[in-house]
């Protein structure tokens, strides 16, 4: 009961941003929370490994880029075709997830962070090397992605596309992990020796949850492009890697509503504490108050921001 | 093969002297995590203490100067371990994850405080005296300075090695790393054993730092790429292993720098040279990466395992 209430004011309050924004004169909250929503669908896909399977990718930025690459470089010859541009996003992402998770899963702890990070500190540095799309310097998304029945350069309709894609995401991650499925792969998280004295293979279980967080990554990456019509290597930095991985577990890991609280949290706070100008360092330099928050959270508050909504479960 | 090495010297020997700097900066940063599983995040920013130390110090101008910095680094870095041995204690049985995110909390908490300290200029300082010239090797010439670091490097594997495979501290650190419930049931107060090791190895990391002013220079950034690479070179090594801590610096300097000699002009061959200018330094980047993937595709647990 409490979950579908919960679920039920994030639908409205998500859905009545855009009317309540326009009629206060702050459509620029539509343009920021459209973007959270995003990486939340990032973050949503990096819980299923992370949360549920308990695969520290420290490599997730890898799909952004690839999905907005995928849209970027069909925009560059002038191929403007949203579905075609988005099912390369979403293909090309499971295609490297697979080929990055093949290698990966068959090792674990540090040494699993530290190879999927270079995995993507390879993509990223490829990203760089190819002066035909911008190299360095990145290249502009002239014209976004377009569909039949649906116009991305009007603000609303890509906010509640986004929207739905998220909501979606949620879905399907929550589905994936409560059928048998979802249940072998949280069963090889907390005992893997367990789980295969039942005879199960924990590797083809992690390998297809890792293909299908690439492919949802991919998707936020096609997203993501369209959102800030401007594509760089930044996209894969492994900084930006450990954002994702920071908004899984500030709002929860292994947890539906965790993933979109931390999105949501995180963003935020960068957002007010970088257009912080008075006194003018805080702007500057907001990661000093990060820092402390992060060190408290971790000591104090260790189920994440969903953590105070379940407490009386 | 004479021929070849003799016309690629100087950039083997720049191989050697990041190499050596990097195991400087590693070795603690393994052993701490192969001891207590302490993936400590705020080792790049401890790093950037040094290089800052450094500048402030005009470490360049006198060897008074150079010593007084290195001095002060050395009590900093003990310090700073000591403290974050403190902090990460109620963590002790929590997974990996939760000691990682809060290091890397103190890590932002001090690159920013050194940000707004110093701005955000690439502050650079020379040689200390003596040091500043380059000498002939073997018909090449090259900077003194970058020879000493190889040989500090050098000094100091043995001397770490020695203190750890024949010193009864060093039994110790390695029955720490191999079994730590059983060093706490022979009687042994595991916690002080780690706040040492924790205050030694980040000594190593700021006194580093300060080592490496005259080459890399101060700057905001430098803590996470210092970090990256120090992490890249424990990983290829071997978590908790002090040999696979110096091969592994010493593949990644060495793989680094021919990269960076190398690319360039073999890509050019081939391609045109704008592209080449472009592709060869990402590409050789992109090598330390590959070479880490490639290790752990073919070892999972790195060349040499420090637990079975």
């Amino acid at each position: 009961m409490r979950r579908s209430l919960f679920w039920g004011v994030v639908i409205l309050l998500l859905a009545a941003l855009p009317p309540v924004a326009a009629a206060l004169g702050q459509g620029f909250y539509v343009d920021l929370v459209r973007r959270i929503m995003i990486f939340a669908i990032a973050a949503v896909s990096l819980n299923l490994i992370l949360g549920y399977g308990g695969m520290v990718s420290f490599g997730h930025a890898a799909y952004l880029g690839i999905g907005g690459y995928s849209v970027a470089i069909f925009a560059f010859y002038g191929v403007n075709s949203g579905p075609l541009q988005w099912a390369v996003a979403i293909g090309a992402s499971a295609l490297v997830a697979l080929a990055i998770g093949a290698v990966s899963i068959r090792t674990s702890g540090v040494y699993f962070i530290m190879i999927t990070l270079a995995f993507t500190q390879m993509l990223y540095y490829l990203g760089i090397s190819i002066e035909e799309y911008g190299g360095d310097d990145g290249i502009r998304l002239k014209t976004r992605s377009q569909f039949p029945l649906l116009d991305l350069n009007d603000p609303l309709q890509f906010y509640y596309l986004v929207l739905a894609l998220l909501l979606l995401s949620v879905f399907i991650v929550h589905r994936l992990v409560n059928s048998r499925f979802g249940m072998v792969l949280r069963a090889a998280r907390s005992n893997e020796a367990r789980a295969l004295a039942l005879g199960f293979s924990p590797y083809r279980y992690r390998l297809t949850a890792f293909v299908i967080a690439g492919a949802m990554g991919g998707l936020a990456g096609a997203l993501l492009v369209n959102q800030v019509n401007f594509l760089t290597p930044e996209y894969m930095h492994w900084t930006r890697s450990g954002e994702i991985m920071f908004m899984v577990i500030l709002g929860g890991m292994g947890t539906s509503a965790g993933p979109l609280l931390g999105s949501f949290g995180f963003l935020l706070l960068e957002d007010v504490l970088s257009n912080w100008r008075d006194p003018r360092w805080i702007g500057e330099h907001w990661q000093v108050i990060l820092g402390p928050l992060l060190v408290l959270a971790v000591l104090f508050f260790r189920r994440g921001l969903a953590g105070i909504f379940a407490r009386h479960e | 093969v004479i021929g070849w090495l003799d016309a690629n010297l100087v950039s083997i020997l720049n191989g050697f002297a990041i190499g050596s700097l990097l195991f400087i900066l590693a070795v603690g940063l393994s052993i701490v995590f192969g001891m207590m599983d302490v993936l400590n995040l705020a080792h790049g920013a401890f790093f950037l203490i040094g290089s800052y130390l450094a500048v402030t110090f005009v470490a360049g101008e006198s060897w008074g100067n150079f010593l007084a910095a290195l001095g002060v680094a050395a009590v900093v870095g003990l310090l700073a371990g000591g403290a974050l041995s403190g902090l990460t204690e109620p963590l002790a049985r929590r997974p990996i994850l939760d000691q990682a995110l809060l290091t890397l909390g103190v890590s932002l908490i001090v690159a920013e405080t050194l940000s707004i300290i110093y701005g955000n200029d690439v502050l650079s300082i020379g040689e200390p005296p003596g040091l500043d010239g380059s000498i002939s090797v073997a018909g090449s010439s090259y900077p003194t300075y970058r020879l000493m670091l190889i040989g500090v490097g050098l000094v100091l594997a043995l001397v770490v090695w020695l203190v750890v495979e024949k010193t009864s501290i060093g039994a110790l650190v390695r029955a720490s790393v191999a079994d730590r419930d059983m060093v706490s049931a022979v009687g042994i107060d595991y916690r002080k054993v780690k706040i040492a090791v924790l205050g030694v190895g980040s000594m190593l990391a700021v006194v580093a730092g300060v080592l490496a002013a005259p080459v890399y220079g101060a700057r905001p950034g430098l803590d996470k790429t210092i970090l990256l690479l120090a992490l890249v070179v424990i990983v290829i090594g071997g978590l908790g292993s002090i040999r696979g801590a110096l091969v592994g610096a010493l593949i990644v300097g060495i793989v680094d720098t021919m990269g960076r000699a190398f690319l360039k002009p073999v890509l050019g061959a081939f391609l045109p040279p704008v592209t080449a200018d472009t592709a060869g330094p990402a590409l050789a980047s992109m090598l330390i990466y590959l070479l880490m993937a490639l290790v752990l595709a073919l070892r999972p647990a790195g060349l040499f395992q420090a637990r079975s």
